[in-house]
């Protein structure tokens, strides 16, 4: 049987990766070949038990609706999800998502695709007054808890995840990539150490329009598990990874936290860094620790989170796992190794590794890159 | 063996003299408050039924001489009515009276600290060196908002909308436990300001006022109102970093205290504001304060005189129903809660009360933890745990079962000199802690003890960051209230879950 969740005993899935991301910040897109490419050569980072991807600006033509990836173990659950979904939404398109049966990738779940909004006469309207996008993310985890052999792998809007057990290059091939494109690609490959050949289980993992590929462990899951319990978050996964999108999406769209900052909550600057602030600063940050403090990501990690205006990529704070950078005109590129960035862009403008819980945040449209972010210091310039 | 007046109740201990090396100094008569020793003319003669096995003497004998035994006379053994009992039915039926006991409960209960056991990293993450890494521990007590304001500067950059309420800074999350002067002399609560001060953490002075000579150390202290009332007045309210409204204590849940009149001398007389040799009795209940309405005026009355700029903290006693109590609490208004657990020491409390009543602080700061989260209102209230922290690793076990930080009253008195002989309702302290008598209090200097408690919490901070980093964590944030990082062992499905954590393997 397909493992769409996690059923292993272990609380938190243990896992080191290989992770990539390529944005156009002109928001030209291209298609799923590059990020491939870069990925590819990761290769040994995973072992062959989990990879993915994540594309933005891919659904143009349905961009106000939100985009569901849905995996089923069987008709049955299939069946039992889309009532849910027709009680609850108005569906405009649903599809099997694309696949190229290949020879490297030898099980997989049914995997359709809904292009659908939320009702305004919906049945959870009688009591209370969610809106669209809290609503989303209450059927997302309804779904993935309660729903046997269901599992939506993504449901944000223009924006859609790929993701199987098997290696990421084989993955790209699986999904066709190749037609689909975007504006901004990450990928991941997956080192499970004891929940292996889980489909649900592979990255990215997505809510909303954010996505996020991680490679690490986070040592501080227990405390952050509980604070999102708070929230009333239902983390049905068990893994880190969702852990860290929950945050993200209780922060920035909940708390209305700028990017910025939401780093610094989740990578928050040591105290001896925060003492030597001006005043008004120092009262902000110390703040954030106060508030926020059960939210502090700890234990090695670098992740790529991706959002409709951007991608930040942001390691631990004391960098203990890998992250590459580097800039090509209008595209930048992150990755657990230059190599990676190298296959794709043999001559990047600059590459430096960005320092530790320091985060990296490429806007789309307006700057290229937040050069603040980058101290002289870190820049390596190779012509 | 001598025996000071036909009772059943044989000594408990022997004060034997080694003749050969003593050399009669008498250092041991002055040194014994209990008055063990005397001088028979030419050698010390030892009344054993008055030893209480304080150590004191022979920490102080320069020969080497005096052995404290076990008496070794036994009594019939019977696994059912024990030594204890037995003893206990012998006094009352002499005395008529309530036994009283000072310190936690010497009895051998299940202790659940003993049971937990930490996680550590290995391969898939890695452990920090604290050594060659920051390893945070500040702590910050009080309400915290559930979300963040912002507002935005002329330069566009975000800044705080709104204050934060009133925080007490903890540089480790160690306090010292609330412990009165009258309780304790005067040079016992300076050893705690002074160490309290070195480390950037904050004492408590009970509810037996301020002295004056406390009164620099306000930064690093806790005033108490608790229902005696003693000292209180504005000035005293605003004089330290927060104010504590003592309902309970965890060895004696539901009882008052009591400050016999003999021991109200001039200076604890001024200090608490009651006439010199009047007994201080500080009722059960607080006489204001009849239901949880009653506790949020309290708290408020005392937000208005301190202008909401210090935390108000409430302890409470753990027992049966403590997540329902503190969640009560917390709505009614206190930025923190002091939880006290069974075991938890006291100056003097009846024997019953102190060995029966209450629950352990591992299941009651687990379950308030819980509960408080369960309700969404967990940032509304710091909690510190009490009742007998023995050690750093306890000290880590009740931040990951939800605790913000701990107190330590029973280890800051070891560092002055206590061996824990439970015998502090009588005034005799021959350690000059727990008693007034000028002779005794003076020996206890406040500058060396202050440095040995101030090495003690030094020590235990080293010990938790090496803790932390072997768990892969470089703060206390991401340890407290983390209790996936604890195992269970030789504990039973309900014990399990009733502190939240998962066997051993599992």
């Amino acid at each position: 049987m397909l493992r769409l969740k996690n059923n292993f005993s272990i609380e938190h899935d243990i896992a080191g990766c290989g992770l990539c991301g390529i944005i156009n910040v002109k928001k030209i897109r291209t298609n799923g070949e590059d990020i491939k490419k870069a990925i590819a050569l990761e290769h040994d980072r995973g072992n062959g038990l989990g990879g993915g991807f994540a594309v933005y600006g891919c659904y143009p033509e349905y961009s106000e609706l939100y985009a569901f990836h849905v995996m089923y173990d069987d008709l049955a659950a299939k069946e039992a999800t889309e009532k849910y979904f027709k009680n609850n939404f108005i569906i405009e398109k649903q599809e099997s998502i694309p696949i190229f049966k290949t020879s490297k990738i030898n099980d997989h779940p049914i995997l359709h695709r809904y292009f659908m909004k939320p009702k305004s006469d919906r049945e959870d309207r009688l009591f209370s007054e969610l809106k669209d996008d809290d609503f989303v993310v209450k059927s997302v985890m309804l779904i993935n808890s309660d729903y046997d052999g269901a599992y939506v792998f993504s449901s944000g809007k223009n924006m859609g995840a790929f993701k199987g057990v098997g290696y990421p290059e084989d993955i790209a091939d699986f999904y066709m990539l190749d037609n689909v494109e975007g504006y901004m690609w990450t990928a991941h490959n997956r080192f499970p150490t004891n929940t292996p050949g889980w489909w649900g289980g592979a990255h990215p993992f997505t809510l909303l329009d954010w996505s996020i590929v991680h490679n690490g462990e986070i040592s501080s899951y227990g405390i952050n598990k509980r604070y999102l319990e708070m929230f009333k978050y239902n983390l049905a996964l068990k893994t880190d990874t969702e852990v860290i999108a929950y945050i993200l999406d209780l922060l920035i769209r909940k708390h209305k936290l700028p990017v910025e900052l939401a780093m610094n909550v989740l990578a928050a600057p040591f105290y001896q860094t925060i003492d030597k602030m001006e005043p008004e600063q120092k009262e902000l940050y110390t703040a954030l620790r106060q508030i926020y403090g059960s939210a502090l990501l700890n234990g090695p990690f670098a992740i790529i989170f991706g959002y409709p205006d951007g991608m930040v990529a942001l390691n631990d704070r004391i960098k203990l796992r890998p992250l590459v950078a580097g800039t090509k005109g209008d595209f930048t590129y992150i990755a657990s190794e230059e190599s990676s960035i190298r296959e794709i862009c043999p001559f990047p403008d600059f590459v430096w590794s960005p320092k530790a819980g320091e985060p990296i945040i490429i806007k789309t449209v307006k700057t290229t890159i937040d050069s603040e972010n980058i101290s002289q210091k870190q820049r390596l310039i190779i012509s | 063996m001598t025996k000071s007046s036909f009772t059943n109740v044989q000594s408990e201990y022997l004060a034997v003299i080694d003749h050969a090396k003593c050399i009669r100094c008498k250092r041991c008569i002055q040194n014994c408050g209990w008055g063990t020793y005397s001088f028979g003319g030419d050698k010390i003669i030892a009344d054993h039924s008055k030893c209480v096995a304080c150590g004191r003497c022979y920490t102080y004998c320069p020969e080497g001489a005096i052995s404290i035994l076990k008496n070794p006379t036994v009594m019939r053994e019977n696994g059912n009515w024990q030594d204890y009992h037995i003893k206990n039915i012998w006094r009352q039926s002499e005395t008529g009276g309530i036994a009283i006991s000072g310190m936690g409960t010497p009895l051998k209960y299940k202790k659940y600290f003993d049971h937990i056991l930490l996680d550590a990293c290995q391969v898939t993450n890695p452990p920090i060196d604290p050594l060659r890494e920051p390893m945070e521990l500040k702590t910050f007590l009080g309400k915290k908002p559930s979300k963040i304001e912002l507002d935005f500067n002329e330069k566009g950059q975000p800044v705080l909308k709104n204050k934060m309420p009133p925080q007490i800074e903890l540089a480790t999350p160690f306090i010292f436990a609330p412990m009165s002067y009258g309780s304790i002399s005067l040079n016992a609560q300076k050893v705690m300001a002074l160490a309290a001060r070195a480390l950037g953490i904050v004492m408590n002075i009970g509810e037996g006022g301020l002295h004056d000579d406390l009164v620099p150390f306000g930064k690093n202290i806790i005033v108490q109102v608790a229902s005696g009332r003693f000292g209180v007045n504005r000035d005293y309210l605003n004089s330290g970093a927060a104010v504590e409204i003592k309902i309970g204590q965890g060895a004696k849940p539901g009882i008052g205290g009591h400050l016999p009149g003999e021991k109200i001398g001039a200076d604890i007389s001024r200090t608490r504001m009651i006439p010199a040799g009047t007994d201080a009795i500080s009722p059960a209940p607080h006489h204001d304060i009849y239901s949880i309405e009653d506790l949020r005026q309290l708290i408020y009355a005392i937000k208005e005189a301190v202008n909401y700029e210090k935390p108000v903290s409430v302890k409470v006693a753990a027992v049966h129903n403590i997540a329902a109590i503190v969640s009560g609490v917390v709505r009614a208004g206190a930025d923190i809660v002091y939880i006290d657990g069974f075991s938890g020491g006291t100056g003097a409390a009846p024997t019953i009360v102190r060995d029966n009543v209450g629950i352990p602080i591992e299941i009651a700061i687990a379950q308030v933890d819980q509960r408080l989260r369960e309700e969404g209102i967990r940032n509304e209230a710091s909690l510190i745990a009490a009742g007998s922290i023995r050690s750093s690793g306890d000290a880590v076990k009740a931040i990951a079962l939800g605790a913000d930080a701990v107190a330590i009253g029973t280890a800051a008195l070891i560092t002055m000199g206590c061996h824990v002989c439970g015998k502090c309702h009588t005034g005799n302290c021959s350690w000059g802690i727990t008693t007034q008598r000028p002779e005794l209090t003076r020996r206890l200097d406040p500058e060396e003890h202050g440095e040995k408690l101030y090495n003690l919490i030094n020590a235990w901070s080293h010990e938790i960051k090496e803790v932390l980093g072997a768990m892969g964590v470089n703060s206390i944030e991401s340890l407290r209230g983390s209790k996936e990082r604890l195992r269970g062992i030789e504990l039973t499905d309900s014990e399990l879950k009733a502190l939240g954590i998962k066997h051993a393997g599992m």
